[in-house]
């Protein structure tokens, strides 16, 4: 209602701005700042992690090889190839490539399912040898010694689910664009959401890339 | 400054107020006028409900031992009276509502970056503050004090996981008004509005936004972590199961500081603006000025652990945080002396606005100084979680950013509602709350210094006369209040029209109509000075 | 001349507040001597620096002010000058307070060899305190003048703290963790223990004594329970009262200072066990079904074993007194119990 658009050069944008570029610029900018946001909230859990190993590095060592490295380091691959999937599908949009757009998103939206299929095998898994937070954990499941080790189990299903919390509403932010996008809503001219979703899903993916080494390749 | 000219044969423009009508072209309103004002009417509500909580936490005062409530009730009470005064009331106050209002204006622009995130954080903060009331009204209130300590907050059996989660999405809201703002100020500043042409409670806005970004998503981590550690008991911040609760207090700390001038710098700002205005005479020392905030606000990052020197953290961290704690005294000290200076050889008018910033100056002085002896690592011991601590930090934020938020509204009311105020009246309802503030809280800082323990239910009778002073305070600022309350709804009927510039003001917010119209601007302003070019005039 | 007399006015408060607000506690540590000299400090530099902005503020409103007709304002955007005095002068001055408050800081926590210690254990509502020989207390402690004292302090539940205002000095007192506190006591008699960081209901009844005494009569103390001169605050009369207690009023003294008022009153309304009015003689209904008669017996075993029979309706969270009660006194809260019809 009152805001209205303006319109020059047949570029649409809201009226507090000069010109669609200005705009753009603009959302690209609060998107970082929201990304920092991010990252802020990820490094309060980074810090209990990081305090926790200083105290408990012997601990650290014998719960991270519950883990399962391989399933780890696939998901960390499947994850970097999605975000490589991503940033072509945005420059796609961007050069008004709509159907290869279209088919990229729809790879990056299967690479995060089948990120998010390992990660459930992952985690029955840990359900079944008891490897779970706080006083959920049962060492006469999974032998494991240190009476601490519960704490490790807690940052790690906190921080992955955490994660995986993100995976989900990328995802959801992918299905969007994919349904705009096929709705003939993006051209070189106004590709917002397309660049928006893009760096979003690149944070999710870059926040995996650090979890990885730190839970599950503790030297 | 740009002069606006309003063209030729253009049909009248309506007013923001009345540009639209019902209350749906409220609700879903774009304007950061309308989002503003809403907002201004919200946590003033919250304002009222956290300061029927002080009365009554007053009250129970007056006596000892139970006067008219039991320790649950006081237990829940002071948790309430603080946890509402700062995430529902003093955190918003100032930036959502008046920054809201006041910052496109200022730099020339015609709403915020993002309209439409801005109606969703006012949303989301609507349902953090409806979660907290529901656990209030329905459920069984939440008795751990607004700081949440674990594991009392833990253990205990009110309804904590739902504040929590309110405090979570207020904090939310609080991020993306930061964010909002922060783009604001660097994408849509009019033509010749540089940085250092921008008025100082832009600049003020500008370092708390940073702070808003940074800061609060930590505090929503934490409160997922003691949601969870209620839930499933994950322990990282319970002892029995391994964790640390302590590190709890690490991380409240870490952005509740930073919190604090979160709710400070705004009111700096406004002081900034309140001065030189009523003086006449350009802000002394506006760079200083401008760049201490962010010094205030990089510095607040690094001094969280001066809450915790009794808390069993080591020696050393007690000792590092108490030198940075110090530093970050020194850019404050430096907007004191730089207002001050302001006023020499001015032309001083002594209004409600200008009552409350000179106001300001003195409490929070108090404040501030009080809070140099909390710094100090040996006194701290002795004073912290006293009466003391109470007395500083109401100081600061009641004496400090309430008063600036009061000298603000006073000024920009005939900006905002086309009316003027009472003048008379209001600087009745000043004086009440001047001195019935004074009356509440000086005592407690000689309480405190002599041993009275805060979030006490019973106390020690040889304080029971220093506590019935301070109640009567309390009474004292509640006429107050009530005087300001009832003198600026009046001037909403019957005050006289406000013209464009009732105070002479040199910041673009002077130049549109009184009240704006919707899109603030009917051509786009340029800059061309400094926001307090005031020359030099005769009287 | 209005003006001049406000101004003397509030220099005037000033003044009056100054006297008041310097601590007027009892200095009861070496410590007290030291952090009273730096509040002292900062109280004196604080009313220099207020009265020096405020004089600044009210004489440039009274010169300036609008009705001070015939004379031009002046156009002045900043001095250097003056920022950088009044950046350096308040660093100097701030700096000064920190190292100050430092030195003071590092001398409370030497640790010094050969210092009586006593473990103390906070738990929701009470202290309990235990000595190297084995002795133990509730509520109230003893301590020897003039000799380097360290409490080693932890909790059983949540984070309390134990604050000694007439020594300066407080700790918190954290789960899973041990803290100290060392100070030598300077000052015979009784100094108050608050428990000062929040910790439920009971917090502002976490009280307890502290005994300071004539090294020879810690001694005494220390080997019988009994210390010359001293009643247990327990069975202090009303000052003055010459009447000897009656085994009711001695109860209800030992209630109050055992802490079992924190949970339990006399009146009849719930706190966080059973009010104990009129349970004598009745049938409680315990946990688990069940029926108990109470009794003399009942509620001594009541106390000293809380978790043998728990009253319906309550949790098991009341602590066990053995050890901590003396047949006289535990008599005592018996006949002050059985008092309360
Ligand atoms: C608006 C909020 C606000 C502000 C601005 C401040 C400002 C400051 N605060 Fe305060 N503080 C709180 C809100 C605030 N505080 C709250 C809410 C708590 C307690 C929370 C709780 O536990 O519930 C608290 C608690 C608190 C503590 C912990 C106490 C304890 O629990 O033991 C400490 C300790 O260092 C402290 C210090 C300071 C300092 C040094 C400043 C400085 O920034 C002040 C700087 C200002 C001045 C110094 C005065 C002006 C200067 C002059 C007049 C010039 C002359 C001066 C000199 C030459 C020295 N504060
Ligand atoms: C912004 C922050 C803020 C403000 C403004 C206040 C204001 C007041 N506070 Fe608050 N206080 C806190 C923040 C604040 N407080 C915090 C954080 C704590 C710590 C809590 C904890 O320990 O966990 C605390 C604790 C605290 C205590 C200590 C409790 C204890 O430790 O046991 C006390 C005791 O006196 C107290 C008293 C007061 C009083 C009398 C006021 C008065 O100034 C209030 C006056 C206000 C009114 C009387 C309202 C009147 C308004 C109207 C009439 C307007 C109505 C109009 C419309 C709706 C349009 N407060
Ligand atoms: C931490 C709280 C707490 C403290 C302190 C406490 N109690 Fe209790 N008390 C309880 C609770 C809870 C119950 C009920 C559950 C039970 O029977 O154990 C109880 C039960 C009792 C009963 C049985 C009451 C009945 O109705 O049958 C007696 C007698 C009693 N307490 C005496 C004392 C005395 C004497 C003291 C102090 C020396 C004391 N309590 C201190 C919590 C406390
Ligand atoms: Cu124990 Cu407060
Ligand atoms: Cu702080």
């Amino acid at each position: 209602m009152s805001n209205p658009t303006g319109a020059a050069g047949g570029r649409v944008f809201a009226h507090h701005f000069d010109s669609a570029d200005h705009e753009f610029d603009t959302s690209k900018f609060g998107m970082w700042l929201f990304l920092v946001t991010e990252v802020m909230l990820f490094g309060g859990l980074f810090v209990a992690y990081i305090i926790f190993r200083n105290l408990y590095p012997e601990m650290y060592r014998e719960c991270h090889h519950h883990l399962n490295k391989v399933m780890g380091a696939t998901n960390t691959l499947v994850l970097i190839f999605s975000s490589w999937t991503m940033a072509r599908a945005v420059g796609m949009a961007q050069r008004n490539e709509r159907k290869k757009s279209l088919q990229l998103m729809a790879v990056t939206l299967v690479c995060a399912a089948i990120f998010l299929v390992i990660k459930y095998f992952e985690y029955r898994h840990k359900f079944e040898e008891g490897l779970l937070p706080g006083i959920h954990f049962d060492p006469s499941l999974n032998g494991i010694t240190h009476p601490k080790a519960d704490l490790f189990f807690s940052l790690y299903f906190m921080m992955t689910g955490l994660h995986g919390i993100h995976v989900l509403i990328g995802m959801s932010l992918i299905g969007w664009i994919m349904v705009r996008t096929s709705k003939n809503q993006f051209s070189d001219k106004y590709y917002t959401p397309v660049e928006m979703v893009g760096l979003y899903w690149h944070l999710v993916d870059l926040i995996w890339i650090y979890l990885f080494p730190l839970l599950y390749l503790i030297a | 400054m740009a002069s606006i000219t309003v063209p030729h044969g253009h049909t009248e423009h309506k007013d923001y107020i009345h540009e639209a009508d019902g209350i749906w072209s409220w609700l879903t309103t774009l304007d950061h006028k309308r989002i503003g004002l809403m907002y201004m009417v919200t946590t003033m509500i919250f304002f009222a409900a956290g300061g029927f909580f002080a009365l009554a936490l007053r009250l129970e005062h007056w006596t000892p031992t139970q006067t008219i409530m039991t320790a649950g009730t006081y237990n829940k009470y002071f948790t309430l009276h603080g946890a509402i005064m700062v995430f529902l009331f003093i955190i918003p106050s100032i930036p959502a509502a008046l920054g809201n209002f006041m910052l496109p204006l200022m730099i020339g622009a015609k709403d915020v970056a993002f309209p439409r995130l801005n109606l969703a954080s006012y949303y989301i903060f609507l349902a953090g503050a409806g979660l907290a009331l529901y656990a209030i009204v329905f459920g069984e209130g939440v008795d751990t004090g607004w700081t949440f300590y674990t594991p009392y907050s833990i253990k205990t059996g009110s309804s904590v996981v739902l504040v929590v989660s309110g405090v979570f999405l207020a904090g939310f809201s609080s991020i993306f008004t930061g964010l909002n703002f922060i783009a604001t100020i660097h994408k849509l500043r009019a033509p010749g509005m540089t940085f250092h042409r921008m008025p100082l409670f832009v600049w003020a806005t500008y370092a708390t936004s940073i702070l808003q970004v940074m800061a609060t998503p930590v505090i929503g981590i934490t409160m997922v972590l003691l949601a969870m550690e209620r839930f499933l008991h994950i322990g990282i911040f319970d002892a029995k199961l391994g964790g640390d609760p302590v590190l709890f207090q690490h991380f409240f700390w870490f952005y509740s500081h930073p919190a604090v001038y979160i709710m400070i710098l705004p009111g700096m700002g406004i002081i900034s603006e309140l001065i030189p205005v009523f003086a006449r005479k350009p802000i002394f020392g506006y760079r200083a000025i401008a760049y201490s905030s962010l010094a205030i606000a990089a510095i607040s990052f690094l001094v969280w652990g001066h809450h915790m020197f009794v808390s069993g953290q080591s020696d050393f961290a007690n000792i590092v945080f108490s030198l940075l704690t110090v530093l970050v005294a020194v850019p404050t000290a430096i907007k004191i002396f730089n207002w001050t200076a302001t006023l020499y050889k001015g032309n001083i008018k002594l209004d409600t606005p200008m009552l409350y910033a000179l106001g300001f100056i003195f409490l929070f002085s108090i404040g501030g100084l009080t809070g140099l002896f909390l710094a100090a690592l040996s006194v701290d011991v002795h004073l912290t979680e006293t009466y003391f601590v109470v007395a500083h930090f109401h100081y600061v934020m009641m004496g400090g950013t309430v008063m600036a938020m009061l000298g603000g509204f006073h000024y920009w009311w005939p900006k905002i509602f086309g009316k003027m105020y009472p003048e008379m009246i209001s600087r009745v309802g000043w004086f009440f709350v001047f001195m019935g503030f004074n009356t509440i809280f000086l005592p407690q800082f000689w309480m405190g210094a002599h041993g009275m323990p805060r979030r006490y239910y019973n106390y020690p009778p040889q304080f029971q006369l220093a506590h019935q002073i301070s109640t009567v305070g309390s009474w004292i600022i509640l006429i107050g209040f009530l005087i300001h309350t009832f003198a600026l709804l009046w001037s909403l009927k019957y005050g006289a029209k406000a013209p464009n510039n009732p105070w002479g003001g040199k910041t673009l917010e002077w130049t549109v109509e009184s009240p704006p119209t919707m899109h603030n601007f009917h051509e786009q302003p340029v800059v061309t000075a400094f926001p307090y070019e005031y020359k030099s005039e005769r009287v | 001349m209005l003006k001049r007399l406000g101004i003397l006015g509030v220099l005037n408060v000033l003044g009056a507040n100054a006297y008041a607000s310097m601590i007027n506690l009892p200095q009861a540590s070496e410590m007290a001597a030291r952090v009273d000299s730096l509040y002292d400090f900062l109280f004196w530099l604080s009313v220099v620096a207020l009265t020096g902005t405020t004089i600044a503020l009210l004489l440039f409103v009274k010169k300036y002010h609008r009705s001070q007709k015939g004379r031009e304002t002046a156009y002045i955007l900043g001095s250097h000058t003056l920022e950088i005095t009044w950046t350096v002068i308040p660093l100097l001055i701030m700096l000064f307070v920190f190292a100050w408050g430092y030195k003071d800081y590092v001398f409370s926590r030497l640790d010094p060899p050969g210092a009586v210690e006593v473990n103390v254990v906070g738990r929701q509502w009470l202290w309990n305190f235990e000595y190297p020989n084995g002795r133990k207390t509730m509520n109230e402690f003893y301590l020897p003048k003039g000799k380097p004292v360290k409490l080693i302090l932890t909790s059983e539940d949540v984070i309390h703290s134990f604050f000694l205002p007439n020594m300066r000095t407080k700790t918190d007192v954290v789960p899973g963790m041990y803290v100290y506190l060392a100070f030598t006591p300077t000052l015979v008699g009784d100094h108050p223990v608050y428990c000062s960081m929040y910790c439920g209901t009971g917090h502002s009844d976490m009280l307890a004594t502290l005994h300071v005494l004539e090294p020879a009569d810690y001694e005494t103390w220390l080997q019988t329970g009994k210390a010359p001169g001293i009643v247990p605050a327990a069975f202090h009369g009303s000052e003055g009262d010459a009447k000897p207690l009656s085994q009711a009023e001695k109860g209800a003294a030992v209630a109050a200072s055992k802490g079992c008022i924190a949970c339990h009153t006399a009146d009849g309304t719930k706190k966080i066990g059973p009010s104990w009015k009129g349970i004598y003689g009745t049938e409680e209904a315990l946990e688990g079904g069940g029926k108990a008669k109470v009794d003399e017996n009942y509620i001594r075993e009541s106390i000293m074993t809380p978790t043998a029979k728990i009253v319906k309706g309550f949790p098991p969270s009341m602590p066990p007194f053995a050890g901590l009660l003396n047949d006289e006194e535990v008599n005592a809260l018996i006949a002050y119990i059985k008092s309360l019809k």
